[in-house]
């Protein structure tokens, strides 16, 4: 039990990378994008591809993922900006595209990474930790350098105007923001987090499969909304980006932590996207309730006067 | 500083909805110039200070800003020039930013944004400075998020970011409309301050006719998408509201229809 714990936590981490992507577009944007699905997979079979049949080093593997992510998103920023495509639409042809471009990087539907290295297990090997251990420490330590260029990103000239364009495309324009360079931006850099995300999932559990990315985008809103409850559970209501961005990661381990149980508890692992999927529409619908039964109490509280 | 020739505009052109919004209009505005537009409803003044921003292109016709001619240039790059305050309080600020924030992307209108930090210390005391001079307390609260402010103060803030960098023309579409009269007043002091202060270009659509009289040195009326009035100098101090009433139905042969005009 407590070992499929920790490695719940190590798996959290590394999705929770996948996470700070998804709440670039969801939150600083207001876009679902669903390209997530297709890039986090893309990000997973290039750094297969990359260490097995071209005998690349796993650092430059997960690289290349983490490139390929970008262009993915790009592909789903052009067709949005240039096009005027809806994005959700936009990230669907994207996704969809990404599943036969995935199985022709691969040529097959998964790469087993038998006899090569993986950052991982250069780590453990290095520092003679295990697998997991070694997992926990490039995971934090990835996460948290994400966690910090995001924070460092978004209080830039350019940054500022990326969480303006989500907000208030009508000021960004009277400001001179042209919005359709910052929205193709934050969808790369999404994407691009998202295929980092995919390249060390697939070092970590040793294998590339093109339906590993499938219900992603459901995790990744799934984690969002847990680590915002907990944030504002917490004493001092953490808002501030810097603690919304680690709350977006913890949220991914709690996710995982919760998946781990339940499926110990003997939860079919094929009803966990079930589980997922009604995280994500209990956590939107609660505030519309709460508001709604808010204006109807305020309504006869006026009707008794 | 602006210059108008002949331009046009047709909204849903070819269809049974279509209407003419600007039907050829010519404006010429010299620098210093405070120019007030009053009209009835569907006259075209917005319209027309959208064409001069860039919201869509006009159909024909060519609009120079200080001699450059932008007629096909999109929204964000005309923004160098403009600065620009809508009749909506939430449409000119970003309400999960902080004001500072707000002020701080208002003060690279225009510019090259880059990876450098977004707002710099120097800039947060210019800014209190500046905040300072509304007299709305908002100098105190500059790491609040503008989301928490009343409209008042959140046009007023618009106002300070319009003109935080030199604009070559600033851009008021009734925006002291939504405000209450008492607000209002308060940010059209404020307005008329700011422009006189740095001897701004200046159009301003307006419902109000004393308003329209009071400010400014010029006022145009326009009817059916074109200018049917235009009085500057000691001629436009001396209008009273009966004569511009007066003058639209000489010049229009009917009668104002300008709803919010004839309450206030």
């Amino acid at each position: 039990m407590l070992l499929s714990l920790s490695g719940a936590v190590a798996q959290g981490i590394l999705w929770g990378v996948m996470v700070l992507g998804v709440f670039i577009t969801f939150r600083m944007l207001d876009i679902a994008d669903l390209t997530v699905d297709g890039s986090f997979a893309l990000g997973g079979c290039v750094a297969a591809v990359a260490s097995v049949n071209m005998g690349l080093d796993p650092v430059v593997a997960i690289l290349l993922g983490t490139l390929a992510g970008a262009v993915a998103g790009a592909v789903t920023g052009l067709l949005h900006t240039l096009f005027d495509i809806p994005a959700i639409l936009a990230g669907i042809l994207t996704q969809i595209s990404l599943w036969s471009i995935n199985l022709r990087v691969m040529g097959k539907s998964n790469t087993p990474l038998l006899g090569v290295d993986t950052v991982f297990s250069r780590v453990a090997s290095a520092l003679g930790v295990s697998n997991n251990v070694a997992t926990l420490i490039i995971g934090i330590t990835v996460a948290a350098l994400c966690v910090v260029l995001l924070y460092w990103f978004f209080g830039t000239e350019i940054g500022s105007a990326m969480r303006a364009t989500g907000q208030n495309e009508d000021m960004c324009r009277a400001l001179g923001i042209d919005v359709r360079v910052t929205k193709l931006i934050a969808l790369s850099l999404s994407n691009a987090l998202v295929g980092l995300s995919g390249a060390l999932v697939c070092q970590s559990q040793k294998y590339a499969d093109i339906n590993m990315g499938t219900g992603a985008i459901v995790i990744g809103l799934a984690a969002i909304v847990i680590g915002e409850v907990l944030g504002r559970l917490t004493p001092g209501k953490l808002q501030a980006f810097g603690s919304r961005l680690t709350s977006a990661v913890v949220g991914s381990v709690i996710y995982f932590i919760i998946r781990a149980i339940v499926l110990q508890m003997g939860m079919d692992a094929n009803d966990m996207k079930l589980f997922s999927a009604v995280i994500v529409a209990l956590a939107l619908v609660i505030p519309v309730i709460v508001e709604r039964s808010q204006a109807r109490r305020a309504f006869k509280r006026g009707a008794d006067r | 500083m602006l210059t108008l020739s002949n331009v046009t505009k047709t909204f849903n052109r070819g269809t049974v909805n279509e209407k003419p919004a600007l039907t050829g209009v010519d404006l010429h505005l010299e620098p210093g110039d405070f120019v007030t537009v009053i009209g009835g409803n569907g006259a075209g003044k917005s319209t027309l200070l959208n064409c001069i921003a860039g919201v869509f292109p006009p159909d024909g016709g060519t609009i120079k800003i200080d001699g450059r001619d932008v007629t096909r240039l999109p929204e964000h790059k005309r923004a160098a020039d403009l600065g620009r305050v809508f009749q909506d309080p939430m449409r000119g600020t970003a309400a999960d930013m902080q004001i500072d924030e707000n002020l701080a992307l208002a003060a690279r209108r225009g510019q090259g944004r880059g990876l450098s930090w977004g707002i710099t210390r120097e800039e947060r005391e210019d800014y209190h400075e500046r905040l300072k001079m509304l007299d709305l307390g908002l100098e105190d609260r500059m790491t609040s998020k503008v989301g928490l402010l009343s409209g008042g103060q959140r046009q007023a803030l618009t106002l300070l970011m319009a003109v935080l960098r030199r604009p070559k023309l600033l851009l008021l579409d009734e925006h002291t409309a939504a405000l209450d009269p008492k607000t209002a007043a308060k940010v059209l002091s404020l307005t008329q301050r700011l422009v006189e202060q740095d001897s701004l270009t200046t159009l301003m659509v307006t419902h109000n006719m004393h308003d329209a009289i009071r400010l400014g040195n010029r006022l145009i009326m326009m009817h059916e998408g074109h200018v049917i009035f235009d009085v500057r100098g000691d001629e436009k101090s001396k209008l009273t509201v009966p004569d511009l009433l007066r003058k639209f139905e000489e010049v229009s042969g009917g009668e104002l229809d300008n709803d919010r005009m004839l309450l206030s």
